[in-house]
């Protein structure tokens, strides 16, 4: 299992800020994994096409290669605008 | 110092004072301290509530206080970042670097804030008289952060 978080305005997008789901065998990465999450409707593929979209594995930030294993959080949110 | 991430508001007087913890070694502090601001994009603010990833917040902003410690000659530094609904005129953050001489603690204390800037999970909503709005990231906190892989490394003081 997987743990995915959303946050700010992809969570308004989505409705939902976070979820565990079972890690698709053919999910490898954070690019895979977005794919994925993308193909489960419209305001799915709009959230997470954001330009500039901003991933965490484990929270650290990551790449679209970064990968993903069983076990890992993955968050999902806008370029940040702390400070 | 351990960084700091809460909803309290902070004293920068008295942060100040424990950074300088009667270490002799200590010549120069400087600090930064970021403030709501009243307009932004031309809309004037009500108020504005900052949200975060809260397991990832401290350990990113860790990450940041630890590079700077890696590329400038530096004694100390301490982030402080508040989060959720501020008004205007309201502290957010606080950064205060300690070091031996102000030039390596100036760039730090600049270098910290860039990078927190573009790399810690914050995100800030605000309310004008127009309705609730996500503020957009900035272009030019962006370049802010990409110029120092280009600055002057450690001991160019």
């Amino acid at each position: 299992m997987i743990t995915i978080l959303y946050f700010a305005s992809i969570r308004e997008k989505i409705g939902l800020s976070h979820e565990s789901i079972q890690l698709p065998s053919d999910v490898k990465s954070v690019a895979g994994l977005a794919v994925a999450l993308r193909s489960r409707g419209d305001k799915w593929a709009e959230a997470l096409s954001t330009v500039n979209l901003r991933v965490a594995v484990n929270q650290t930030m990551a790449l679209q290669d970064t990968e993903v294993n069983d076990g890992d959080e993955v968050a999902f949110f806008p370029p940040v605008t702390g400070g | 110092m351990p960084v700091k991430v809460q909803q309290e508001d902070f004293d920068v007087g008295a942060e100040m004072q424990s950074m300088r913890s009667d270490n002799g070694a200590i010549g120069a502090l400087v600090s930064f301290v970021g403030l709501v601001r009243d307009v932004n994009d031309a809309s004037a603010i009500v108020e504005m509530t900052l949200e975060h990833y809260p397991s990832m917040t401290e350990k990113a902003l860790q990450d940041i206080v630890d590079q700077a410690k890696t590329r400038w000659d530096i004694i100390d530094a301490l982030v402080l970042h508040r989060y959720g609904t501020l008004r205007p005129t309201d502290q957010i953050v606080l950064v205060i670097v300690a070091g031996s001489h102000r030039g390596d603690a100036f760039n730090a204390c600049e270098f910290i804030m860039d990078y927190l800037k573009t790399n810690a999970p914050f995100w800030k909503k605000e309310v004008t008289s127009q309705g609730e709005r996500w503020v957009a990231a900035r272009e030019s906190d962006m370049k802010a952060a990409e110029r120092w892989s280009h600055r002057a490394p450690k001991g160019n003081n």
